[in-house]
């Protein structure tokens, strides 16, 4: 009834039901909504320092592999990832050291080494890489990433910095 | 004033928006057959039928959010429930809410069951909704059967080799439900997937398909009277 103070039965009733239904969407909804994106919120960088090897055995101006797994627990698994890059001597002083990722930044392939054409190629969508990780050729919009961090530990050991994220 | 004018321009957007949606889908027709239908006098045992199909719309949706995380293989499956439980922000809430409410709605339709047989309410014409609502009982305990052992625990396994176990014992017929039951001789992995397919895919398909015909009845022939002296 408009124009009146008058709330009929009936109308009482179906604001009623509409209130309670809207409160118990709400109790549920707004927890189910953290519930979904949970694990989107808990993935924190992790950080290590990660050997490589011995200095010694690495040669000077070859592009030199490298891999290594970081394990992680999700949710009810441990899931590993690996990672690899080259490591490129420039000359003797440990100092200076080019640690290359060979994650392609295009789309994430790994790039492989072609000794011949002196350049990194990736497998994927044949784009091109300079020694130095410059993109020569093909669809990826920035250089390969470097490892910056990294150091050699009284053993003689290479030792670079990770970051996950 | 300045904002009664923009409730007013609110309230005929609106209402030219549900016109026009009503003139193509008959809105106003539906409310009136689907929620304002006449009732005879009743009482709140006449809201059980309401209550289940509110608890089945609940299974519903906390059980899809469910299988975001749970994993049907013996290697997974109660690790996965751990990590609901423990790991994932109101995980506790969500399978709290599907596991009691499972418990609640076999109580529930239970009692909707014998509300109708107290006050004859199955009789003609509602012989049929009557026996669909026996397929819906049976089914809901069904979806409680399966749902039993998905936890992969001590008590879901035992009890899902008792239950098929106590299927087997079926004269003739009874080594092959067994069989068929536990998808082999013995609870495995197959167990554990074919129930949980049952559970989620092949038990709620038929329920929905019940639950349409039971409440296509109830809204065709309305809701009984409630029996007379003279009755």
């Amino acid at each position: 009834m408009s124009g009146s103070n008058h709330l009929s039965r009936r109308d009482f009733m179906k604001v009623t039901t509409g209130v309670i239904g809207g409160i118990i969407t709400v109790v549920i909804g707004a927890p189910v909504i953290d519930y979904l994106v949970d694990p989107a919120l808990r993935a924190g960088a992790k950080e290590a320092w990660i050997p490589i090897g011995k200095l010694d055995s690495i040669p000077i101006d070859k592009p030199t592999p490298f891999a290594f797994t970081r394990t992680q627990v999700n949710g009810w698994e441990r899931t590993g990832t690996s990672f690899g890059g080259f490591i490129i001597r420039r000359s003797a002083d440990p100092k200076d050291i080019l640690i290359l990722s060979s994650r392609c930044t295009h789309l994430g392939c790994s790039v492989n080494w072609h000794a011949d054409a002196n350049e990194f190629i990736c497998p994927c969508h044949d784009a091109k890489f300079s020694k130095e990780g410059k993109v020569l050729d093909g669809p990826p919009p920035k250089p390969l990433n470097q490892y910056t961090d990294f150091k050699v530990d009284g053993d003689g050991n290479l030792l670079i910095f990770f970051k996950e994220g | 004033m300045h904002s009664i004018g923009m409730w007013q321009k609110l309230r005929t957007a609106y209402t030219t928006v549900y016109q026009w949606l009503d003139e193509r889908l008959g809105l106003g027709e539906m409310y009136t057959n689907l929620l304002d239908r006449p009732e005879p006098l009743g009482n709140w045992w006449n809201t059980l039928g309401s209550a289940s199909l509110f608890l089945f719309i609940l299974q519903a949706a906390t059980g899809i959010f469910l299988t975001v995380y749970y994993t049907p293989s013996p290697d997974h499956a109660y690790d996965s429930i751990n990590y609901i439980m423990t790991g994932v922000a109101f995980g506790w809430l969500v399978r709290g809410i599907h596991h009691w409410g499972a418990t609640l709605m076999v109580l529930v339709v239970f009692i909707h069951m014998l509300r109708v047989f107290v006050t004859a309410s199955y009789k003609y014409p509602r012989e049929l909704t009557w026996l669909v609502g026996v397929g819906l009982l049976l089914l809901t305990l069904g979806m409680g059967f399966t749902g039993y052992l998905l936890p992969w625990n001590q008590k879901a396994y035992w009890a899902t080799t008792v239950a098929t176990q106590i299927a087997g014992s079926m004269p003739f017929v009874g080594d092959f439900i067994l069989k068929a039951l536990r998808g082999g001789p013995d609870l495995s992995a197959l167990t554990l997937q074919r129930f949980f397919a049952a559970h989620i895919w092949i038990l709620p398909a038929v329920l929905i398909a019940l639950i349409g015909i039971h409440l296509y009845l109830i809204i065709k022939h309305g809701e009984s009277h409630f029996p007379t002296k003279e009755d």
